[in-house]
């Protein structure tokens, strides 16, 4: 599924300069997407990172429920995206989360599907749907702060 | 639901929200809990900017991605 979505995001490149490669992208690719999503899907065992069950999470909370590592202030996130280095940032965050955690969140973000549809694709619960999706914000949310915004690279370039 | 959220909670429901349309106890809950907390209201504004940074994606010679 991430190797079609890079080679989706490498092919825009042909469309540079359109105002509308993410058309482009949703158009020709949510199917193809998709099938990827549902051969991966049968193929590889879920990864016991991508269950429903919020352990892995525990550890990001202190016993009384608060962050265990505060949330930090972002300098000008809206410039980061003017950066190719952040994205490439934000690409590596991706492909560090587990397998159906990536694809349930691409649906949702990048081809805005509803949770409905990804739940189905996926062959998973609603709330298993909605625990994937939270778990993917909050780790790319740690995963960029750690990488762009607080390690010097936001703004550097 | 409790009447007082962690942030533990406050965040799920923060990104429950974005997915969902949360009920009418949730919203009251978590508005009250935001309305008072630094750290989810950060993390309200840092995962709607992550769903601004996905459908701003681009491709790898695309001018404007400099």
């Amino acid at each position: 599924m991430q190797d079609t979505l890079l080679a989706a995001i490498q092919g825009a490149s042909r469309f540079a300069g359109q105002s509308s490669v993410r058309t482009w992208l949703v158009g020709i690719l949510k199917h193809k997407v998709i099938d990827g999503i549902r051969k991966t899907a049968r193929e590889q065992p879920v990864e016991r990172s991508d269950r429903e069950g919020t352990e892995d999470l525990d550890a990001l909370f202190s016993d009384d429920g608060h962050f265990a590592e505060v949330p930090g202030e972002w300098a000008s996130p809206e410039r980061a995206l003017e950066e190719r280095r952040f994205f490439e940032a934000l690409e590596r965050c991706l492909q560090a989360l587990p397998r159906n955690t990536a694809s349930a969140f691409t649906m949702r973000e990048l081809l805005g599907l509803d949770t409905e549809e990804i739940c189905k694709e996926l062959g998973i619960s609603t709330s298993n749907c909605w625990v994937m999706l939270y778990r993917a914000r909050m780790s790319l949310r740690a995963c960029l702060e750690r990488t762009w915004f607080l390690s010097g690279s936001a703004g550097a370039g | 639901m409790a009447f007082r959220l962690s942030c533990k909670e406050a965040s799920k429901l923060i990104s429950d929200g974005m997915d969902r349309r949360l009920s009418v106890a949730e919203r009251i809950t978590l508005r009250l809990h935001v309305g008072i907390c630094d750290a989810c209201t950060r993390f309200t504004s840092q995962v709607q900017f992550l769903r601004r940074a996905l459908k701003a994606f681009p491709g790898p010679d695309d001018p404007e991605a400099r």
